[in-house]
């Protein structure tokens, strides 16, 4: 469950430490001092990892109302997804679909799958490989927004793109 | 668990019937005390309940819970012990009917509580009508000391059902989801919990997201969805071992999950891709059975008392509304059309009526319709009220109420009347209530 992104995002943080730690015993006397030299990304992620494809591709997307339509502002950021897959050949996702609380339980789980399952039609029809696309759906229950007005509801109707192969 | 549970038959009550009875024929009027609970907004009826007589304090804390069960139901209202006239020492002589009129007792309930020399309790209590001057129930009841609240309810019930008609609804338990943590990354774990909330327990250790527990109408043993593993399924769960069993092995999710009325079979959602379909498993036969094939989520199945029609929730036409089909699949139909959005059906246990969640004008209702879809009742409404379940009397719902921002959901009962909203309190946060049926 939320081991998934737990894990992949903990990967990165591991392959961070390890750049560091390795950078940091190699070469005492000068220090490396920007990203660049660290073999980073420019906010200082690693490529190829969760927080790369977080903070340099986007890994969400969000949805209307009891819709699983992909936005225009959503396939903007599911296409640099695809061409950022492109370079990681290796690399399998899993969809996270998720829904806002303003529905009851066992619907949202499905319309949570169908938002996952968009998502996913959407990657492979941009030329993802099927076999490297996973989904999961949690429905209302991981709101990422906890509040009580529309605007911050709009935060929870989400899909996630996370690096790793759960879900089905 | 075992109760021994039968009538008196002394001779001297015989007697003493026969002497109320005379006493009854020279009174004008002579009505036997009773409710009708089909009335909305009744006035409760005014019940004494003494401490029952005991030398153990057993004694007090039963009739205190037969109290409560009677109270909480919203159709007695107890009278203050306080007003008591007559103080009650040997509950097996008749009362002093004119003290307990004076106070406006229309019932009177007396009892003694005892111990058995093999340490089980036995409880002796008698239901009396004050103004007709009538003993209405006198019965003897034995249970192992530790299941003292179970032999309350039972007197409770015996009590509600003489007076009321129907069948009595507090020996049960409620299954639920115990939430805490904040919102973001809550902690759920399916508890069990008397329908007063005693004895609680939880079932699983919270490492696993769990939903939507329901009762087996036969067994010990309850039906969930856990992700356990990354993959959301549906499970059974025995009450007695704690045997965990995954229900059939779908391609996808499955969830949404309820016993048919002989508990042999599992119906439930399997979502494939964007859509969620209905299916069954057979429990002996592992046969499973596709009943939807659509376009859309169809899921929250429930089936009719005599397991013939099945009620669903599908988006097919746009909205979520309520459909009936036949247990086959075939014919069918849909039966809300109210305007909104209508989820989670649940079959009545009498068989009459679907309660259910409704959406519209940007809140959330529990409600009551016909089996055909007419005569739409709501019973309360409010920011979000979700997922009914009935006492096995079919006369109570409970269901779980949401309170905007960062709360967690809490448990609350109503009668079919729409009246007597009763909070049911829990250490945690809790939803997705299930009632059993009357224990065994």
């Amino acid at each position: 469950m939320s081991g998934i992104g737990f894990l992949s995002r903990n990967r990165a943080i591991v392959a961070l430490f390890l750049v560091l730690t390795f950078a940091g015993c190699a070469s005492k006397k000068t220090l490396p001092n920007n990203a660049a030299d660290l073999g980073l990304t420019a906010n200082g992620a690693v490529p190829g990892s969760q927080q790369d494809f977080t903070q340099n591709v986007g890994d969400k997307i969000f949805f209307n109302t009891d819709s699983a339509v992909i936005r225009p502002d959503a396939a903007v950021i599911l296409n640099k997804q695809v061409q950022w897959l492109n370079q990681y050949p290796n690399r399998v996702v899993t969809i996270e679909g998720h829904a806002d609380e303003r529905g009851t339980r066992e619907y949202n789980l499905a319309l949570g799958a169908r938002r996952a399952a968009a998502t996913r039609e959407y990657l492979i029809s941009r030329g993802l490989a099927t076999s490297r696309v996973k989904t999961l759906s949690f429905g209302k229950e991981r709101p990422v927004a906890v509040c009580d007005d529309i605007s911050c509801w709009s935060q929870n109707r989400r899909a996630v793109t996370l690096l790793g192969g759960a879900g089905s | 668990m075992h109760l021994i549970y039968r009538t008196f038959d002394a001779s001297k009550w015989v007697l003493m019937l026969m002497f109320v009875m005379v006493l009854s024929s020279i009174k004008p009027s002579f009505a036997v005390v009773e409710i009708d609970i089909n009335q909305a907004n009744i006035e409760p009826l005014p019940i004494a309940v003494i401490d029952f007589v005991s030398s153990d304090p057993a004694g007090k804390q039963i009739s205190d819970v037969v109290e409560a069960d009677l109270a909480r139901s919203g159709l007695f209202n107890p009278v203050k012990k306080a007003a008591f006239i007559q103080k009650i020492t040997d509950p097996n002589a008749t009362p002093r009917f004119a003290d307990w009129q004076v106070i406006n007792a229309q019932a009177l309930v007396t009892g003694l509580v005892s111990r058995e020399a093999d340490g089980r309790l036995k409880v002796e209590f008698r239901l009396w009508d004050v103004f007709a001057g009538q003993q209405l129930i006198g019965q003897r009841l034995f249970a192992k000391s530790e299941n003292w609240r179970r032999l309350a309810h039972i007197v409770a019930d015996a009590i509600y059902e003489r007076l009321t008609g129907e069948k009595g609804y507090f020996d049960t338990r409620v299954v639920f989801v115990s939430e805490s943590g904040p919102k973001t990354d809550r902690v759920k774990q399916l508890a069990i919990m008397d329908q007063d909330g005693a004895n609680l327990k939880t079932l699983t250790n919270g490492n696993d997201l769990v939903l939507t527990p329901r009762f087996s109408p036969s067994k010990q043993e309850i039906t969930y969805m856990s992700f356990e593993g990354g993959q959301p399924r549906v499970y059974l769960l025995q009450l007695e071992t704690g045997q965990r069993e995954l229900v059939g092995n779908f391609p996808g999710m499955t969830f949404s999950p309820r016993f048919s009325p002989d508990g042999q079979k599992v119906i439930m959602s399997l979502q494939e891709g964007g859509n969620a379909n209905i299916y069954t498993m057979d429990l002996r036969s592992r046969r499973t059975t596709r009943l939807t094939n659509t376009a859309a989520i169809d899921t929250s199945p429930s089936y009719s008392p005599d397991g013939s029609q099945i009620v669903f929730e599908s988006d097919r036409g746009g909205r979520q509304q309520l459909y009936v089909m036949d247990a086959n699949g075939g014919n069918q139909r849909r039966i809300s059309f109210g305007s909104g959005s209508y989820s989670t059906p649940v079959w009545s246990p009498r068989g009459d009526l679907i309660a259910f969640t409704k959406r519209a004008g940007g809140k959330f209702s529990i409600g009551v319709m016909k089996t055909d879809g007419s005569r739409e009742r709501i019973l309360t409404t409010g920011f979000h009220n979700e997922g009914p379940t009935w006492a096995p009397n079919g006369r109570v719902l409970m269901f779980f109420r949401q309170p905007a921002g960062a709360g967690g959901p809490q448990l609350t009962s109503i009668d079919l009347t729409g009246y007597n909203e009763q909070r049911i309190a829990t250490p945690n946060f809790a939803s997705d209530p299930a009632w059993s049926p009357l224990l065994e």
